[in-house]
Protein backbone atom coordinates (compact mmCIF):
# COMPACT_ATOMS: atom_id res chain seq x y z
CA UNK A 1 0.00 0.00 0.00
CA UNK A 2 1.58 3.74 -1.19
CA UNK A 3 0.83 5.95 1.33
CA UNK A 4 2.21 3.82 4.23
CA UNK A 5 5.23 2.43 2.99
CA UNK A 6 7.30 4.56 5.05
CA UNK A 7 5.03 3.29 8.45
CA UNK A 8 5.65 -0.47 7.52
CA UNK A 9 6.93 -1.37 10.86
CA UNK A 10 4.18 -0.04 13.06
CA UNK A 11 1.95 -2.13 14.55
CA UNK A 12 -0.85 -0.05 13.25
CA UNK A 13 0.39 -0.69 9.89
CA UNK A 14 0.04 -4.67 10.28
CA UNK A 15 -3.98 -3.64 11.45
CA UNK A 16 -4.83 -1.76 8.56
CA UNK A 17 -3.14 -4.02 6.14
CA UNK A 18 -5.47 -6.77 7.91
CA UNK A 19 -8.36 -4.42 7.61
CA UNK A 20 -7.63 -3.70 4.02
CA UNK A 21 -7.64 -7.62 3.61
CA UNK A 22 -11.21 -7.60 5.09
CA UNK A 23 -12.57 -5.15 2.61
CA UNK A 24 -11.21 -6.70 -0.22
CA UNK A 25 -12.02 -10.33 0.12
CA UNK A 26 -15.54 -9.13 1.37
CA UNK A 27 -15.97 -7.56 -2.37
CA UNK A 28 -16.31 -4.47 -1.17
CA UNK A 29 -12.79 -3.17 -3.18
CA UNK A 30 -9.48 -3.87 -4.55
CA UNK A 31 -6.65 -2.49 -3.44
CA UNK A 32 -6.13 -0.87 -6.55
CA UNK A 33 -9.70 0.98 -5.14
CA UNK A 34 -8.06 2.28 -1.75
CA UNK A 35 -4.96 3.41 -2.88
CA UNK A 36 -6.80 5.75 -5.30
CA UNK A 37 -9.06 6.72 -2.38
CA UNK A 38 -5.87 7.55 -0.37
CA UNK A 39 -4.16 9.80 -3.46
CA UNK A 40 -7.24 11.49 -3.87
CA UNK A 41 -7.91 12.49 -0.20
CA UNK A 42 -3.28 13.01 -0.06
CA UNK A 43 -3.02 15.10 -3.66
CA UNK A 44 -4.13 18.52 -2.97
CA UNK A 45 -4.13 18.14 1.02
CA UNK A 46 -2.06 20.72 2.71
CA UNK A 47 -2.23 23.22 5.31
CA UNK A 48 -1.14 25.52 3.03
CA UNK A 49 -5.00 25.78 1.93
CA UNK A 50 -6.30 26.30 5.48
CA UNK A 51 -3.53 29.27 5.80
CA UNK A 52 -4.40 31.07 2.32
CA UNK A 53 -7.69 31.02 3.61
CA UNK A 54 -7.35 32.26 6.72
CA UNK A 55 -4.64 35.16 5.54
CA UNK A 56 -7.73 36.21 3.68
CA UNK A 57 -9.91 36.61 6.65
CA UNK A 58 -6.96 38.49 8.14
CA UNK A 59 -6.62 40.99 5.28
CA UNK A 60 -10.30 41.48 4.14
CA UNK A 61 -13.69 41.74 7.01
CA UNK A 62 -15.56 40.80 4.71
CA UNK A 63 -14.67 37.56 3.90
CA UNK A 64 -13.51 36.93 7.37
CA UNK A 65 -17.47 36.75 7.70
CA UNK A 66 -17.82 35.03 5.32
CA UNK A 67 -16.16 32.54 6.57
CA UNK A 68 -17.22 32.20 9.71
CA UNK A 69 -20.72 31.92 8.04
CA UNK A 70 -20.15 29.33 5.41
CA UNK A 71 -16.80 27.76 5.22
CA UNK A 72 -17.91 25.98 2.37
CA UNK A 73 -18.52 28.73 -0.02
CA UNK A 74 -15.39 30.85 1.44
CA UNK A 75 -13.09 27.96 0.29
CA UNK A 76 -15.25 28.19 -2.92
CA UNK A 77 -14.30 31.43 -3.29
CA UNK A 78 -10.63 31.03 -3.11
CA UNK A 79 -11.06 27.87 -5.43
CA UNK A 80 -10.64 25.02 -3.35
CA UNK A 81 -14.55 24.08 -3.47
CA UNK A 82 -13.54 20.92 -4.50
CA UNK A 83 -11.49 20.11 -1.78
CA UNK A 84 -14.47 20.77 0.62
CA UNK A 85 -16.94 18.85 -1.06
CA UNK A 86 -17.09 15.78 1.24
CA UNK A 87 -17.91 17.95 4.29
CA UNK A 88 -19.44 20.89 6.10
CA UNK A 89 -16.79 23.11 6.59
CA UNK A 90 -17.06 24.89 9.78
CA UNK A 91 -14.54 27.66 10.66
CA UNK A 92 -14.33 28.71 14.16
CA UNK A 93 -12.95 32.34 14.91
CA UNK A 94 -10.94 33.17 17.82
CA UNK A 95 -11.22 36.70 19.20
CA UNK A 96 -9.85 38.37 22.14
CA UNK A 97 -11.06 36.98 25.25
CA UNK A 98 -11.81 33.38 23.14
CA UNK A 99 -9.86 30.55 22.21
CA UNK A 100 -11.57 27.53 19.86
CA UNK A 101 -9.62 24.00 19.78
CA UNK A 102 -10.76 21.02 17.89
CA UNK A 103 -10.78 17.47 18.27
CA UNK A 104 -12.52 14.13 17.64
CA UNK A 105 -13.26 12.32 20.50
CA UNK A 106 -14.62 9.12 18.74
CA UNK A 107 -11.90 8.80 15.82
CA UNK A 108 -9.60 11.55 14.32
CA UNK A 109 -11.98 13.60 12.14
CA UNK A 110 -10.27 16.65 10.78
CA UNK A 111 -10.40 18.79 7.53
CA UNK A 112 -7.50 16.94 6.10
CA UNK A 113 -7.53 18.64 2.35
CA UNK A 114 -6.88 22.46 4.12
CA UNK A 115 -4.64 20.75 7.09
CA UNK A 116 -2.85 18.15 5.38
CA UNK A 117 -2.48 14.84 7.02
CA UNK A 118 -3.34 14.84 11.02
CA UNK A 119 -0.16 14.65 13.19
CA UNK A 120 -0.13 11.53 14.92
CA UNK A 121 -0.92 13.92 18.62
CA UNK A 122 -4.20 14.29 17.42
CA UNK A 123 -5.13 10.54 16.78
CA UNK A 124 -3.66 9.85 20.26
CA UNK A 125 -6.05 8.68 23.11
CA UNK A 126 -4.55 11.34 25.44
CA UNK A 127 -4.90 14.42 22.96
CA UNK A 128 -8.61 13.13 22.19
CA UNK A 129 -9.95 12.58 26.00
CA UNK A 130 -8.03 15.06 27.45
CA UNK A 131 -8.92 17.85 24.82
CA UNK A 132 -12.52 18.00 26.27
CA UNK A 133 -12.07 17.20 29.73
CA UNK A 134 -9.12 19.57 30.73
CA UNK A 135 -8.06 21.72 27.26
CA UNK A 136 -5.90 24.57 29.39
CA UNK A 137 -3.76 21.89 30.68
CA UNK A 138 -3.58 20.69 26.84
CA UNK A 139 -2.31 24.01 26.18
CA UNK A 140 0.06 24.53 28.57
CA UNK A 141 1.42 21.52 27.44
CA UNK A 142 1.70 22.72 23.93
CA UNK A 143 3.28 25.75 25.15
CA UNK A 144 0.40 27.93 25.24
CA UNK A 145 -0.42 29.44 28.63
CA UNK A 146 -3.78 31.52 27.87
CA UNK A 147 -5.04 34.39 30.39
CA UNK A 148 -7.51 32.83 33.07
CA UNK A 149 -10.29 34.93 31.92
CA UNK A 150 -9.98 33.50 28.29
CA UNK A 151 -12.45 31.14 27.83
CA UNK A 152 -12.07 28.25 25.77
CA UNK A 153 -14.68 26.30 23.44
CA UNK A 154 -13.58 22.57 22.35
CA UNK A 155 -15.38 21.63 19.44
CA UNK A 156 -15.75 17.82 19.16
CA UNK A 157 -16.42 16.64 15.60
CA UNK A 158 -18.73 13.81 15.97
CA UNK A 159 -20.50 14.09 13.06
CA UNK A 160 -20.22 15.36 9.55
CA UNK A 161 -18.78 19.08 10.16
CA UNK A 162 -14.99 19.36 10.16
CA UNK A 163 -13.76 22.44 11.91
CA UNK A 164 -11.03 24.90 11.40
CA UNK A 165 -9.70 27.52 13.56
CA UNK A 166 -9.49 30.69 12.32
CA UNK A 167 -6.65 32.26 14.96
CA UNK A 168 -6.37 36.21 15.33
CA UNK A 169 -3.43 37.77 13.67
CA UNK A 170 -0.71 38.60 15.39
CA UNK A 171 -0.32 42.58 16.22
CA UNK A 172 2.86 42.62 14.52
CA UNK A 173 1.10 41.26 11.00
CA UNK A 174 -1.30 44.43 10.36
CA UNK A 175 -0.24 45.56 6.62
CA UNK A 176 1.65 42.51 5.47
CA UNK A 177 0.42 41.16 2.11
CA UNK A 178 -1.76 38.15 1.95
CA UNK A 179 0.91 35.68 1.20
CA UNK A 180 3.59 36.89 3.92
CA UNK A 181 0.05 36.85 6.24
CA UNK A 182 -0.05 33.32 4.95
CA UNK A 183 3.22 32.01 5.92
CA UNK A 184 2.76 33.29 9.92
CA UNK A 185 -0.21 30.40 10.23
CA UNK A 186 0.78 27.53 11.34
CA UNK A 187 -0.96 23.82 11.48
CA UNK A 188 -1.35 24.01 15.31
CA UNK A 189 -2.70 27.46 14.86
CA UNK A 190 -5.62 25.92 12.49
CA UNK A 191 -6.10 22.84 15.53
CA UNK A 192 -6.06 25.52 18.19
CA UNK A 193 -3.28 23.97 19.69
CA UNK A 194 -1.35 27.23 19.25
CA UNK A 195 -1.78 31.11 19.22
CA UNK A 196 0.22 32.98 15.85
CA UNK B 1 -36.19 20.34 12.48
CA UNK B 2 -37.37 19.98 16.17
CA UNK B 3 -35.26 22.33 17.82
CA UNK B 4 -34.13 25.89 17.51
CA UNK B 5 -31.25 27.73 18.32
CA UNK B 6 -31.26 28.20 21.95
CA UNK B 7 -33.28 25.52 22.76
CA UNK B 8 -32.20 23.52 25.82
CA UNK B 9 -32.03 19.88 25.41
CA UNK B 10 -30.94 16.33 27.28
CA UNK B 11 -29.10 14.31 25.53
CA UNK B 12 -30.83 10.40 26.12
CA UNK B 13 -28.96 7.96 28.46
CA UNK B 14 -28.73 5.46 25.26
CA UNK B 15 -26.02 2.59 25.63
CA UNK B 16 -27.04 0.48 22.34
CA UNK B 17 -25.12 -2.38 21.32
CA UNK B 18 -24.59 -1.38 18.54
CA UNK B 19 -22.34 1.40 16.53
CA UNK B 20 -23.52 5.25 17.51
CA UNK B 21 -22.14 8.72 17.25
CA UNK B 22 -23.32 10.12 20.65
CA UNK B 23 -20.31 10.09 22.61
CA UNK B 24 -20.49 8.29 26.18
CA UNK B 25 -19.09 11.36 28.16
CA UNK B 26 -22.12 13.77 27.07
CA UNK B 27 -25.23 11.38 27.48
CA UNK B 28 -27.50 12.65 29.98
CA UNK B 29 -26.22 15.86 30.33
CA UNK B 30 -28.20 19.31 29.22
CA UNK B 31 -26.85 21.31 26.40
CA UNK B 32 -27.99 24.19 24.43
CA UNK B 33 -28.34 24.17 20.40
CA UNK B 34 -25.75 26.41 19.17
CA UNK B 35 -26.71 25.94 15.48
CA UNK B 36 -28.78 23.54 13.19
CA UNK B 37 -25.85 22.19 10.51
CA UNK B 38 -28.55 20.26 8.27
CA UNK B 39 -30.13 16.82 7.22
CA UNK B 40 -27.17 13.61 7.66
CA UNK B 41 -27.94 9.97 7.72
CA UNK B 42 -28.33 8.61 11.08
CA UNK B 43 -25.04 6.72 11.59
CA UNK B 44 -26.17 4.03 13.57
CA UNK B 45 -28.53 2.74 10.79
CA UNK B 46 -25.74 2.98 8.24
CA UNK B 47 -23.21 0.88 10.34
CA UNK B 48 -26.06 -2.06 10.83
CA UNK B 49 -26.48 -1.87 7.19
CA UNK B 50 -30.29 -0.39 6.90
CA UNK B 51 -31.24 0.81 3.57
CA UNK B 52 -32.22 3.33 3.00
CA UNK B 53 -31.21 4.12 7.04
CA UNK B 54 -32.84 7.36 8.71
CA UNK B 55 -32.24 11.03 7.72
CA UNK B 56 -32.03 13.57 10.81
CA UNK B 57 -31.40 16.86 11.28
CA UNK B 58 -27.38 17.26 13.37
CA UNK B 59 -27.51 19.77 15.97
CA UNK B 60 -24.34 22.05 17.53
CA UNK B 61 -25.10 21.40 21.06
CA UNK B 62 -23.15 22.81 23.11
CA UNK B 63 -22.17 21.55 26.91
CA UNK B 64 -20.36 23.65 30.29
CA UNK B 65 -17.07 21.93 31.25
CA UNK B 66 -18.74 22.29 34.97
CA UNK B 67 -21.87 19.91 33.81
CA UNK B 68 -19.78 17.12 32.24
CA UNK B 69 -17.18 16.71 34.01
CA UNK B 70 -18.13 18.66 37.77
CA UNK B 71 -15.01 21.31 37.26
CA UNK B 72 -13.75 23.40 34.86
CA UNK B 73 -14.80 26.64 32.60
CA UNK B 74 -14.38 26.16 28.94
CA UNK B 75 -17.40 24.64 26.86
CA UNK B 76 -17.61 21.74 24.31
CA UNK B 77 -19.75 22.15 21.49
CA UNK B 78 -20.77 18.52 19.97
CA UNK B 79 -22.96 17.69 16.87
CA UNK B 80 -25.78 15.44 17.47
CA UNK B 81 -28.41 13.81 15.96
CA UNK B 82 -31.62 14.51 16.31
CA UNK B 83 -32.77 10.88 18.17
CA UNK B 84 -29.85 11.75 20.49
CA UNK B 85 -31.70 14.65 22.03
CA UNK B 86 -34.69 15.78 23.90
CA UNK B 87 -36.26 18.88 25.26
CA UNK B 88 -34.99 19.58 28.75
CA UNK B 89 -37.85 20.54 31.53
Amino acid sequence: MGMGDHHGDLPVAARVRQLEERVIAAGLGTDQELDAVLTRLYANASPVNGARMVARGWADPAYRERLLADGNAAAADMGLGDLVSGYRLKVVGNEPGLHNMIVCTLCSCYPVSLLGPSPSWYKSLAYRSRAVREPRAVLVEFGLRLPEQTEIAVWDASAESRYLVLPSRPDEAAGLPEADLAALVTLGGLIGTAAL
Amino acid sequence: MRFPPGTKVRTRLLDPDHHTRLPRYVRGHVGEIVEVEGVCPLPDDRARGIVPPREETVYAVRFPAATLWGVGTHTVTVDLWESYLEEAG
